[in-house]
């Protein structure tokens, strides 16, 4: 899986919790909880989808490392190699 | 022989389009069951029955609108001369069915009249479902409060078709929070409570629970603060329930009142129904469940009229204490902030623990300040023992 297609799949997500937002317009360095609003039920349903589309598995310990589009990216990225 | 009408979800709705029929004639329907889909101005909303028996013929189709307390189908007792009968004195579409017929206290009929309910949607709590003054007081309370999000809407929609409805939407939910926000400051005298919980044992528990789990079967904090709170409520039940008739009503069923903040703005607060009965996999997602119906537009009736305590947390955003304003007639709102790291004194040792403030908004005319004390303790110290949760 390609950056961009991993991109594509998070961006895809992402709409469907927040569908206002243009993902393109994200930052890609900011807390998305924060910078969208998401609240932490619909951040885990995002989480959730990603980890059944990419098959990486993300631990609670690491939620963290992904509240960023760029640490999500990195993170599966990283997971699916 | 029983009715199933159109219901008021709303004090504004006088009207209400029924949308589609989700059960068949014949069909046999029992209390609970979500009969057909109605639309107000509001957005759609599932219409339950509270009878049980064989549903009729409908009296009205999908696609037409009535006003509410509008008879839609009739609900036959079971062995009743086998297929549905025609009901001459109620004919399809018929303006709201008259006050006379309907079982009801004199003095319920008078508060109805000065509240403006109208007794046809009014569910009966007396005996044999007569209407009784707390039944109409709850339902004036209910209409003011009840309120619907914007169904949201489909990725494909063009966004400029949804703004003027959405706006609307928006008025209308502002001004019934406006209405029961301005009753429950006027009318109720609060006091509040607040506490610290060290929240390191549990959360540490849970982390350990959630490892042991794929990542769709794991559970959040939240879910224990619910399961806490309901535990607690039934050591201090005089915070459940509902201040009517110039007295505490206690509630001896826990539904829990969760506020769900809405995309488009503003905020709905169904109720999970039965918290203290379901363990922590049940009540995750049974939360899950709503807040996605809350947000998709498919709450039922029951979840928006018989919440009996609220329960606020704000943690997701960074806020440290919540003083919450409570919804008349509950008689209490239990607020959660955000769950972060601060210095911790214990046993003569400093040092850094994980905690929450947890705040008690209290009706002073049901409670004092030493029961809702006791209910902080008691919350705190469930917490204490997750696995006992």
């Amino acid at each position: 899986m390609t950056e961009n297609e991993l991109k594509e799949i998070i961006f895809r997500e992402l709409k469907k919790i927040a569908p206002e937002c243009d993902p393109d317009e994200v930052d890609l360095n900011e807390n998305i909880r924060e910078e969208l609003d998401i609240d932490s039920y619909s951040f885990l349903q995002l989480l959730i989808e990603l980890s059944e589309k990419t098959g990486v598995d993300i631990v609670e310990a690491d939620y963290e490392k992904v509240y960023t589009l760029d640490g999500m990216i990195r993170y599966l990225g990283a997971h699916l190699l | 022989m029983a009715e199933f009408r159109m219901p008021s979800l709303g004090a504004d709705m006088e009207t209400g389009k029924l949308v589609n029929w989700l059960t068949k004639p014949g069909d046999r329907v029992k209390r609970g069951d979500v009969i057909a889909t109605v639309e107000t101005q509001k957005g759609l909303f599932e219409a339950e029955t509270f009878e049980e028996g064989i549903l009729g013929e409908p009296l009205v189709q999908a696609g037409q609108k009535v006003q509410v307390g509008t008879v839609l189908a009739m609900i036959n007792p079971e062995g009743a001369g086998g297929t549905v009968e025609k009901v001459s004195d109620v004919s399809p579409a018929k303006p709201a069915v008259s006050a006379e017929r309907v079982a009801c206290s004199p003095s319920a009929r008078r508060l109805a009249a000065e509240l403006g309910v109208n007794l046809a949607a009014v569910r009966g709590t007396g005996p044999h479902g007569a209407i009784q003054r707390c039944d109409v007081d709850k339902t004036a309370q209910t209409r003011k409060m009840v309120e619907k999000p914007a169904p949201i809407a489909a990725p494909s929609a063009p966004v400029h078709a949804e703004t003027a409805a959405t706006d609307t939407l928006q008025e209308g939910m502002r001004q019934a929070i406006a209405a029961a926000m301005s009753r429950s400051n006027r009318e109720i005298p609060h006091y509040y409570l607040e506490m610290e919980i060290d929240m390191s044992r549990p959360l540490r528990w849970l982390e350990v629970e959630n490892l042991k789990r794929p990542i769709r079967e794991r559970i959040l904090p939240t879910v224990l603060l619910l399961k806490a709170m309901a535990k607690a409520l039934r050591n201090v039940p005089e915070l459940n329930g509902y201040w009517l008739d110039d007295r505490l009503q206690i509630k001896p069923e826990l539904h829990i009142g969760f506020a769900v903040a809405l995309r488009g703005g503003g905020l709905i607060t169904p109720a999970i129904h039965n918290v203290d009965k379901l363990n922590l996999n049940e009540l995750m997602k049974a939360m899950g469940d709503l807040i996605e119906r809350t947000r998709a537009g498919r709450l039922r009736s029951s979840e928006m009229s018989d919440t009996t305590i609220t329960m606020t947390n704000l943690g997701d955003l960074g806020v440290r204490t919540v003083y919450g304003v409570i919804y008349p007639p509950q008689v209490a709102l239990v607020a959660f902030g955000r769950i972060t790291e601060r210095p911790w004194a214990e046993g003569g040792m400093l040092g850094v623990r994980r905690t929450v403030t947890a705040t008690l908004a209290a009706d002073h005319r049901a409670t004092d300040g030493h029961r809702g004390s006791q209910f902080l303790e008691a919350l705190n110290r469930h917490l204490q023992l997750p696995e006992e949760l």
